[in-house]
C-alpha cells in the first residue's frame, strides 16, 4: 500500500540536511507552509539555499528561518518589501547571498527542472542587468536569454486537501508556486489542511498528481480510507 | 496650467482600456486604474500571483489570506474568475495573452525602453518581481507616471540612466501633463492637459517631441 502520510511535520523534515537546497512555496504568506518551516527550524539544519518568490514577510515562515540564521543563499524575484526586515538585515551584513530572477523566469526555470529540460530561452530580462554575461540567441527575429533550470533537494509546499497517494488540490491564490515546485524537487513535502480518503478528491480537480509528491502532512486532520 | 491628479491620470488610462481586454495593473499608481474602469465594459484584471477576474477589496472582516493581489493585499474574485499557478500566470504575460499592462516607471526612453525596477544605488536591495515579464510580454505596455521628478527632471529621456526593465516595450505613457505614443520614430504627443502649449511641454520634457495631436485623434490610434 502506498501511504505518503507523515506522522508529523517534524518527521516529514527529519532528513533535511545541512546545506540542502529547498524550494518553499508561497507568494508572501499565501501558500507558505509555515508548519513545515517551523519543523525545519526546530530540526536545525543550516547553510540552506532557499528558492521562494520573496525573502520572508514579518516574523513567521521563511522570515523566521532567515532570522534563525539558517539560510546561506536565496534565489527569488522580490526580496525587498516593507516587512522583509530579517532578510534586509542579513543581506546588508553580507550573511546571505542573493540571486535575483524575474518572477516569470523563476517560474519557468522551476518548471523546466520539473519537466526534465536542459535549459530555456526566455525573452524576459534581455538587455538588462539580470541577463548580463548570459548567452543570448536570436530566434525568429527576437532576442532570447539562455537560462538554466532550478532544481532542489526538497520542496516544502502548502496545499488544501490531499490523499495518501499525494494527490493535491489548492485553495485560491495560495496555489502560486506549489504545483511547479512539487515537480522540481527530489523530495516534495506537502502540508495540507486535511488528508482525505483515496477517491474523495474528484480526479477532475486534482491539480498536483501524486507522482510529484513524496510526503504529505495534515495540519487539520487525517481521515483514513476506512473512516 | 492644470496638471492631472493621480486619480485623473487613472481615469484617463481607464478610458483607453477596451471592452474584453485582459489587463494587468502594476503595483502602486497603476492600481488606481481599477477604480475607474467603465462599468459597462467587461474587462478582466489579471494578478501575477495567479488570479484572472480579480475583484475589489473585500468588506472589512471578510479578508481571506489565501486570496491576495500582487501587492499582497486582500482582494476578491469576480464571478467567472479563476485561479492558476505561477507558470501559467507568466505564460499569460510572456505568451502575449495579456492585452495591456500598466506599469509605473522611473524613466522611459523615447523609443520605449523602460526603467522601473531598480535605482541602481549601491545600498539598494534590488527586487524585480514580474516587472520584466510584464513589460516585454503584454501586447501593449502602458506607463503611468508624473512627467517630472520631484527635482524637476524629465522622466521621458533619450536614453535611460537607471537599470533597464525591458527594451523598446512601452507603447504609451500617460502623465500628469500629456499622453505620449512611443515607437521607433520617437515620442509623439497624443494629447496635452488643459492650458499647456506644445512648446511649453517640449521645454518640460527636454527630448525631441512630435506633435501628433491632430493625426492621432483622427485615426483614434
Amino acid at each position: 500500500m502506498i501511504d505518503k502520510t507523515a506522522a508529523s511535520a517534524e518527521a516529514a523534515v527529519a532528513d533535511i540536511f545541512e546545506g540542502a537546497s529547498i524550494m518553499i512555496g508561497g507568494f508572501g504568506l499565501a501558500g507558505m507552509p509555515s508548519r513545515l518551516i517551523d519543523a525545519l527550524i526546530a530540526r536545525g539544519a543550516g547553510g540552506l539555499t532557499i528558492i521562494n518568490n520573496n525573502a520572508g514577510n514579518g516574523e513567521t515562515g521563511l522570515a523566521a528561518l532567515i532570522k534563525a540564521g539558517r539560510v546561506r543563499k536565496i534565489i527569488c524575484s522580490f526580496p525587498r518589501q516593507t516587512d522583509s526586515h530579517h532578510f534586509d538585515a542579513r543581506y546588508r551584513a553580507g550573511e546571505i547571498e542573493l540571486e535575483l530572477a524575474p518572477q516569470g523566469n523563476l517560474a519557468a526555470r522551476i518548471q523546466a527542472a520539473g519537466a526534465g529540460l536542459g535549459a530555456i530561452f526566455t525573452p524576459t530580462g534581455n538587455g538588462t542587468l539580470l541577463a548580463e554575461g548570459k548567452e543570448t540567441r536570436e530566434i525568429a527575429g527576437r532576442q532570447y536569454v539562455l537560462e538554466y533550470p532550478i532544481r532542489a533537494d526538497f520542496a516544502l509546499i502548502k496545499a488544501h486537501k490531499g490523499d495518501r497517494w499525494g494527490n493535491l488540490t489548492y485553495r485560491k491564490s495560495a496555489r502560486n508556486f506549489g504545483p511547479i515546485m512539487a515537480m522540481a524537487a527530489t523530495c516534495t513535502i506537502a502540508e495540507v489542511s486535511e488528508i482525505v480518503p483515496l477517491g474523495a478528491l474528484d480526479p477532475e480537480i486534482v491539480v498536483t498528481p501524486g507522482i510529484f509528491v513524496q510526503r504529505i502532512v495534515a495540519v487539520g486532520g487525517v481521515q483514513r480510507d476506512d473512516a | 496650467m492644470s496638471r492631472l491628479s493621480r486619480e485623473d491620470m487613472a481615469r484617463r488610462v481607464a478610458q483607453d482600456i477596451p471592452e474584453g481586454a485582459y489587463v494587468n495593473l502594476g503595483i502602486g499608481l497603476p492600481t488606481l486604474v481599477a477604480n475607474y474602469l467603465p462599468r459597462d465594459r467587461e474587462i478582466l484584471l489579471q494578478s501575477e500571483n495567479g488570479l484572472l477576474g480579480m475583484g475589489p477589496a473585500p468588506p472589512k472582516g471578510q479578508e481571506d489570506g489565501d486570496l491576495i493581489n500582487a501587492g499582497k493585499q486582500p482582494v476578491t474574485l469576480l464571478t467567472g474568475g479563476c485561479y492558476f499557478h505561477q507558470a501559467d500566470s507568466f505564460a499569460m504575460m510572456r505568451g502575449g495573452h495579456i492585452d495591456i499592462c500598466v506599469l509605473g516607471a522611473f524613466q522611459v526612453s523615447t523609443r520605449g525602453d523602460l526603467a522601473n525596477w531598480h535605482t541602481g544605488e549601491p545600498d539598494a536591495i534590488p527586487a524585480v518581481g514580474g516587472a520584466m515579464d510584464l513589460a516585454i510580454g503584454a501586447k501593449q505596455t502602458f506607463v503611468m507616471m508624473e512627467l517630472l521628478t520631484k527635482q524637476g527632471a524629465s522622466k521621458l529621456v533619450e536614453t535611460c540612466t537607471f537599470p533597464l526593465t525591458g527594451l523598446a516595450c512601452v507603447s504609451r505613457i500617460y502623465t500628469d501633463v500629456a499622453v505620449f505614443a512611443l515607437g521607433a520614430g520617437g515620442a509623439r504627443v497624443v494629447e496635452i492637459a488643459g492650458g499647456l502649449s506644445f512648446e511649453a511641454l517640449a521645454d518640460m520634457a527636454r527630448v525631441p517631441l512630435i506633435d501628433a495631436r491632430a493625426s492621432l485623434r483622427e485615426t483614434g490610434a
